[in-house]
């Protein structure tokens, strides 16, 4: 292969003529590119996540709006440890995660065919969160109804809703149309999700559930810390976009 | 059609820890390299940045970093008598895309197997006889010592910076360190990290109950440190926020951190990114592979001719790139020949939960390495006469992070949801602690990779297919040293002790660890392997299959201090022999 070696200098040459190099051109957002001849470093470059604005509603319609507001307020109850999901903004994080990516399962390989499987093989299903939250909180609110003398799941009272979120997750109540487990499962993950996730997508309003835990969120140097075992640490939540008494918005 | 591209001498596929590996070595030995990478260029101002880096739904959850099945996955069953499903959605394991590859998101648990792991079936033979391994274990040699191994373990450690306490130098025994572990020719580049409260307890309850409690060595800087590449690195954070996400302080272990940046500025180095190889070429004797065939991200393909041709994908991808391109015979479990894919293993865990009262742990105080372990029960540290398996694992207290999307421990019978259920969370979040028991996993007969005959990736190709179940020996394995686990955590007097036993059968769903091992392994017999020593393939002698690929067989330990080592072996195989006589480095 050394003889090889002597002859691939004009490859060099013609290399470190081209650091940094689109090689083929195209229209697409991930080109294929080629680096050679220095690390390449562009200024201000960055893929920061976009912050999620209040406004209406993207995903759901005015009714599910209501449906998993209620849904979230009881998974997440107001109490004296926090306030509740839907004024935490949890309904707001499903339904912008529903608008992105995560709706439709973007990033999954999603080519059948389908099968059941065994549970050990995990997600099987061609249906998308899109598609199951739509059919799910119609089939609720229409289990609601007939159940409940036209009342839809938000009109319950709120023993009421906390006995069918229960039925939903044991599985005693069978929804039409919707595979009434995995709708539960999805709901509860999503919901949580925005509890606990960073305020900027939407839920988790002022790191009220941080605050309730005592997690620090985004701060990202403990050294002063390490050695103080079992003493509380003293500093209070940061968020990515920083917090309110920071003048930002927190 | 392809369009023909000038030829290289070297043409890598993929670059991640070990395709950045041997592109440095190679290229100082004045070699023209390419790598040709799958996913995207990182780095760490543009892509782990600092102000946003620490965002748990984004890189934890949605795993943005991964792979993402819709470019490639893989087909899972249990065994033969099922039908593989795809895994739609990665969960057990989560393989990495782009440059850096999977070094971008680890942990950095850093770790040498121990001798006799490598010398596992004459071992174990010695010690106990032949007829002590149970007859579902298909377990072997290396071909490879431990003493043959040293020196590139160490190359590795001080490229990455390793944090770490040694407890065997040139087999004199140290205080402080793993008593059990082989001798290594100096101690670790940096001294341990600074321990938190939890570990600190574990130490101490372990100590108490007669084991040998020491650092775990971890990729995490505890100093700054400048690498034996001239590359510096920051001290660590302790910021939590490690695995599954690229370090914004440079303190993590990475190609990013402890190579590109040397790499990169040498002329004779090219890296082309979101760039897929989709098969090494072969002559017509079949014998010699010409170059490789990759599509780049406008779907236009290209063949890169060159004269070596290193395999550096992971080893999922490693076992798949050979069987779609026809190098060497795929195994058949039926009647147990052939070699590409056989000896398929991974990682075997179970743990043991514990509440405190009054105790604050800090949790989200956090590194992906550190942490207090014992290795008595690792491996084959212990005698196993009179007990029903072989094999063991290391038991430790390493709390990685404490993100509170996925980590929110409440005792058994907690509701998930409602006012009872946010309590007993706010009541135990800073106040629990785990251990882990990571153990082997031991080759079976049944355990292999092959081609799925009805799923495809998104270029056509066959996916990879996994059969795998737990063997029931390293079932039996784990459960004893959960137990031992167990007798710790009652001597650290919790309000509550949870154990964790693994049962069958082996799921894709919750993530245990991207562990996986074998399926082009090495050895000194072309009938049951796929590599020699050197990483050389038996049948086509100008193509190195570098990674895990090669273990035979796992052993209680995470495999990337093992995988690097091996990276370093072979570069070094290719700069002083191979390059002087082009051809089979071991005769078949
Ligand atoms: C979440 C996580 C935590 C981990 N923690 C630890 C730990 O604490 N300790 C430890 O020892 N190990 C750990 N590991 C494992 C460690 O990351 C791997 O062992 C190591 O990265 C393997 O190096 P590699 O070069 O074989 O593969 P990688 O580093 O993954 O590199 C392979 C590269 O090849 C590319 N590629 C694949 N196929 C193709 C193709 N067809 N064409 C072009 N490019 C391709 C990939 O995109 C990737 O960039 C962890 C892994 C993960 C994912
Ligand atoms: S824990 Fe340390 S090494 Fe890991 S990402 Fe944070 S700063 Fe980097």
């Amino acid at each position: 292969m050394k003889k090889i070696s002597g002859s691939s200098l004009s490859r060099r040459q013609f290399l470190a003529s081209t650091a940094v190099s689109i090689l083929f051109t195209s229209t697409s957002g991930s080109l294929a590119r080629s680096f050679s001849g220095q690390l390449p470093w562009s200024p201000f470059a960055g893929d920061p996540p976009t912050p999620v604005r209040p406004g209406p509603w993207l995903f759901f319609t005015h009714d599910e709006a209501q449906t998993i507001e209620a849904i979230v307020d009881r998974i997440i109850p107001a109490d004296d440890l926090s306030i509740g999901g839907k004024d935490a903004g949890c309904a707001v994080f499903i339904d912008r995660q529903l608008a992105g990516f995560f709706g439709n399962f973007e990033r999954l390989y999603m080519k059948g065919p389908f099968a059941k499987g065994f549970p050990q093989q995990g997600l099987q299903s061609p249906i998308l969160p899109t598609q199951r939250y739509r059919a799910g909180l119609a089939a609720l609110d229409d289990y609601c109804r007939t159940t409940f003398s036209g009342r839809a799941f938000s009109a319950l009272a709120l023993p009421e809703q906390d006995k069918v979120l229960q039925e939903l997750e044991n599985g005693s109540i069978d929804l039409d149309d919707a595979d009434t487990k995995t709708f539960f499962e999805l709901v509860l993950q999503n919901t949580m999700e925005g509890f606990f996730a960073d305020p900027i997508y939407g839920g988790n309003k002022d790191m009220v559930s941080w605050k309730m835990i005592g997690f620090p969120g985004a701060r990202y140097d403990y050294r002063d810390f390490v050695g103080n075992h079992n003493q509380p640490y003293p500093l209070p939540p940061v968020s990515i976009m920083g917090r309110g008494d920071w003048g930002g918005k927190g | 059609m392809a369009r023909k591209l000038p030829r290289k001498d070297v043409v890598i596929v993929g670059l991640g820890w070990t395709g950045s590996i041997l592109a440095n070595e190679l290229t100082d030995e004045g070699l023209d390299v390419v790598a040709i990478e799958r996913g995207p260029w990182r780095n760490t101002a543009t892509d782990f940045n600092v102000g946003y880096m620490q965002d748990e739904l984004r890189y934890a959850i949605r795993k943005d970093l991964f792979l993402r099945p819709a470019q490639s996955t893989l087909t899972f069953r249990n065994n033969v008598e099922q039908e593989a499903l795809p895994i739609r959605e990665f969960g057990s394991f989560l393989p990495g895309n782009g440059v850096g590859g999977a070094g971008v998101h680890w942990n950095g648990q850093t770790w040498r197997f121990l001798p006799s792991d490598f010398r596992c079936r004459s071992h174990l033979s010695e010690r106990y006889g032949e007829k002590f391994i149970p007859d579902e274990l298909t377990i072997q040699d290396w071909g490879v010592t431990y003493e043959e191994m040293e020196p590139y373990y160490d190359k590795f450690e001080y490229l990455a910076g390793v944090s770490g306490k040694a407890g065997n130098i040139n087999g004199k025994r140290q205080d402080g360190g793993n008593p059990f572990e082989g001798a290594r020719a100096r101690d670790y580049p940096l001294p341990p990290l600074d321990m938190t409260y939890g570990p600190k307890l574990f130490a101490e309850g372990a100590r108490e109950a007669g084991y040998h409690p020491f650092p775990q060595p971890a990729a995490n800087a505890s100093r700054s440190y400048t690498n034996t590449l001239g590359v510096e690195m920051g001290a660590c954070s302790y910021c939590g926020f490690c695995e599954r996400f690229g370090c914004a302080n440079y303190s993590k272990a990475s190609p990013q951190t402890t190579i590109l940046p040397v790499l990169m500025r040498k002329p004779n180095f090219e890296c082309r990114t979101n760039s897929e190889v989709v098969r090494i070429n072969l002559d017509r004797s079949g014998k010699r592979a010409t170059g490789v065939t990759y599509v780049d991200a406008q779907g236009q393909e290209w063949e890169q001719p060159g004269d070596l041709v290193l395999v550096c994908a992971f080893i999922l991808f490693n076992v798949h790139m050979l069987l779609v391109s026809g190098i060497g015979k795929p195994y058949d479990p039926k009647t147990a020949t052939g070699t590409v894919g056989r000896n398929y293993t991974y990682q075997t865990y179970a743990g043991v939960e514990m509440f405190f009262d009054n105790k604050n742990f800090n949790p989200f105080i956090a590194t992906g390495a550190i942490g207090q372990c014992i290795d008595d029960f690792n491996g084959d540290n212990f005698d196993h006469s009179g007990l029903d398996f072989v094999g063991g694992a290391g038991i430790m207290c390493a709390s990685t992070n404490a993100r509170p999307i996925a980590t929110r421990p409440t005792p058994p019978g907690t509701p998930r949801w409602g006012s009872t259920w946010k309590k007993a969370t706010t009541d135990n979040y800073l106040s629990s602690l785990y251990l882990n028991a990571q153990g082997g996993s031991y080759a079976t007969r049944g355990n292999y990779l092959d081609l799925d005959p009805t799923y495809k990736d998104r270029l056509g190709r066959p996916l990879l297919r996994m059969t795998f179940d737990f063997p029931d020996n390293d079932i039996r394995m784990i459960s004893y040293v959960t137990r031992k686990a167990e007798e710790i955590a009652k001597v650290m007097t919790p309000r509550q002790i949870v154990p964790h036993y693994r049962t069958k059968p082996y799921s894709v769903v919750p993530y245990q660890s991207t562990h996986n091992i074998g399926g082009a392994i090495m050895g000194s017999d072309p009938k049951t392997s796929v590599v020699n020593k050197y990483l050389q393939s038996w049948d086509v002698p100008n193509v190195f299959v570098i990674g895990a690929s090669a273990f035979p067989q796992n052993a209680g330990y995470n495999p990337t201090d093992t995988v690097g080592a091996l990276a370093y072996k072979a570069a070094d195989a290719i700069r002083n022999l191979y390059l002087k006589n082009e051809g089979p480095l071991v005769p078949a």
